[in-house]
């Protein structure tokens, strides 16, 4: 049988909607599902952390022994990784549907060819940010953590807000933030500053925001080592279900990469657009609670919050980190279709585009 | 058989346009002005027009012409750097472009670094590169400072350190554009030396020079470009004929004056 487009797409949206399907007859075995009694005894208890945002959310009712909690880390993470092949079948659909297969294959073989092209990038990035400072990477640390010494004490002794562990709960939002920030803003201006190096030599021109996105990544690693640091300092309670972090990051990290994409072919059109987005990166902050809890805000507002795709990531990353809950298929859902739409908006662009970039540069 | 009797580079009715005003354009709000005012006209600029010829395998083709005849513009149109406007570049086997050297070395680091980043830029791993580093270093005499960071070292070994590592690998068609005019005549001695020997070797190359000696001691082919159009190609005796006929070039140098102020 010929492995023609349409069957390939046709072949994973069929499997994309079995999966979900599966997934929707089992709602016993979703750990998000455990609501029932647990709940209620749960919501008794007067040392009940703050509800988490999502109203679908399990809040409470964790399982009980540690046995109980490997299980439903093993089950659950089974079900992220099925749902994350899912979804990379059908983004590979996707992108096969709009572009040639020979391309597709085309620039696969390029990424090999490049990778360590991009590994340097990502390396000279890294090294030249600290470069002659004597001490070094380990500013890398250093510096969130102070900043975020800082912050604590400035949200534990001047400002009390009423939010339990508030120093932790503002680092949780800050942290993705700023990986959010960093990465498109480096991203933006990558492909103007490399001009350089286009102008002269073939490369494929992903590597250049990708480079940037990846170098960032690195940052988020550091800052969450600091992050850690000073959620132990807090003592604040440690939950099992902070070892599911990587679930956020990656969806934070696809999305980013998206939105990266898209920018950075765009600016090389439009520069303007990179004093622009900085302002909007600044609006976004404070339309994502990162400081401030949901309850503060008219209940009208709360739905819009919806259409915020970091408020998702964010949320995600706080159930995890401080409520001790695992969001539930729905959240899920929602983090991946939030990463994979700007992924592959933001690819798409800037592969239509990139030809046309040196004639602007 | 067939495989081999195929060319190496195959261009097919190229043309490059280039939009000349559009760089004017650079804003979010300009642009949605002039556009509005439907100012946005565009000078458009032919820096190609319907170029076809093809390289045999194992040949050596030049390239003539003036300045801003449009050779380098089809160099990097043939080196992937451009693509095309209209027409179609086929190019079978690797390619090795000496387009500008010491492109893509970053001056804040060391040769060392810029070698193995300068290998990753053509697509080559770490481990290849750790192989010929030794002699990327020994071609380019540059011993003692491989630590130096490339801020402090002369244009002639840049070049010569660009020259060593963009042909450290023996390439399929090799892509020359005027760049044996850097570097004293010892080193210049040894890049021809180099270059011949992997012709000898069976390299197609792609050569564009000022230097008549070297294109009639070299190649077997040429075309002469003018103002982006084939004039003359074929033989290279034939071109070289023609380009050195004072009656065609004082016809040429008008119009190249002509399209190097459009460039400019």
């Amino acid at each position: 049988m010929m492995l023609t487009k349409k069957r390939v797409a046709l072949f994973a949206i069929i499997l994309t909607a079995a999966y979900f399907l599966a997934f929707s007859m089992l709602p016993e075995s979703i750990i998000g599902d455990r609501r029932g009694d647990d709940a209620k005894t749960a919501a008794q208890d007067p040392a009940d952390p703050q509800s988490p945002d999502y109203t679908d959310a399990q809040s409470t009712g964790a399982p009980q022994t540690i046995i109980e909690k490997l299980t439903a880390f093993a089950l659950f993470s089974s079900k992220i990784a099925f749902l994350a092949v899912a979804a990379a079948i059908g983004t590979i659909a996707f992108l096969l549907l709009i572009f040639k297969r020979k391309y597709v294959k085309a620039q696969i073989f390029t990424f090999n060819r490049y990778k360590q092209y991009l590994i340097l990038l990502v390396k000279r990035d890294f090294v030249s940010r600290y470069r002659k400072s004597i001490l070094g990477v380990l500013w890398s640390v250093l510096n969130p953590l102070l900043t975020m010494l800082i912050m604590t004490a400035v949200f534990s002794y001047l400002f009390r807000v009423q939010i339990e562990n508030f120093p932790v709960y503002y680092l949780s939002g800050i942290i993705m933030y700023n990986f959010l920030n960093e990465a498109t803003t480096l991203a933006m201006s990558s492909i103007i500053q490399s001009e350089g190096v286009i102008k002269k030599i073939y490369v494929p021109k992903y590597v250049f925001p990708a480079s940037r996105v990846i170098s960032s990544l690195v940052n988020l690693g550091f800052s969450f080592i600091a992050f850690l640091i000073v959620f132990v300092f807090t003592g604040v309670e440690f939950q099992w279900t902070m070892l599911l972090f990587p679930i956020p990051m990656i969806y934070l990290f696809v999305f980013t990469l998206g939105v990266a994409m898209f920018m950075s072919s765009m600016a090389v059109f439009f520069r303007d657009l990179t004093y622009l987005y900085g302002v909007f990166l600044t609006l976004w902050m404070f339309l994502t609670p990162i400081m401030y809890p949901m309850d503060i805000l008219p209940p009208w507002l709360v739905p819009l919050y919806g259409f915020n795709p970091l408020y998702h990531f964010v949320t995600y990353f706080r159930n995890l980190a401080l409520w001790g809950t695992i969001p539930d298929l729905w959240a899920n859902m929602v983090c991946i279709s939030f990463s994979l739409v700007s992924l592959s908006v933001g690819a798409y662009t800037f592969m239509r585009k990139q030809d046309r970039y040196i004639l602007y540069l | 058989m067939e495989i081999l009797e195929k060319s190496a580079i195959e261009v097919k009715n190229v043309s490059m346009m280039f939009n000349l005003s559009k760089d004017k354009v650079s804003g979010l709000k300009e642009y949605i002005v002039k556009s509005l005012k439907r100012q946005l006209f565009y000078e458009k600029f032919w820096a190609l027009r319907d170029i076809s010829f093809d390289v045999k395998r194992g040949e050596v083709f030049g390239i003539m012409g003036l300045n801003g005849a449009g050779k380098s513009t089809l160099l990097k149109l043939i080196a992937g750097v451009f693509k095309p406007t209209s027409g179609s570049i086929t190019v079978r086997g690797e390619i090795s472009p000496l387009l500008e050297l010491g492109a893509g070395f970053d001056v804040e680091v060391s040769a060392r670094e810029n070698i193995y980043m300068n290998g990753a830029m053509y697509g080559h791993s770490k481990k290849y590169m750790a192989q010929k580093y030794d002699e990327i270093i020994d071609f380019a005499e540059l011993w003692e400072f491989e630590d130096v960071a490339l801020k402090n070292f002369s244009s002639g070994m840049v070049a010569r350190l660009g020259f060593a590592v963009a042909t450290s690998v023996k390439p399929d068609i090799l892509i020359v554009d005027e760049i044996l005019g850097v570097g004293d005549y010892k080193f210049m001695a040894k890049c021809i030396e180099r270059i011949e020997g992997m012709i000898s070797g069976g390299t197609t190359a792609l050569m564009v020079t000022h230097d008549i000696e070297l294109i009639k001691r070299m190649c077997s082919r040429a075309i002469l470009l003018e103002r982006g159009k084939v004039i003359c190609g074929g033989d290279m005796k034939d071109v070289v004929a023609v380009y050195g006929d004072p009656g065609v070039c004082a016809g040429l140098e008008a119009g190249a004056d002509d399209s190097q102020a459009k460039l400019s």
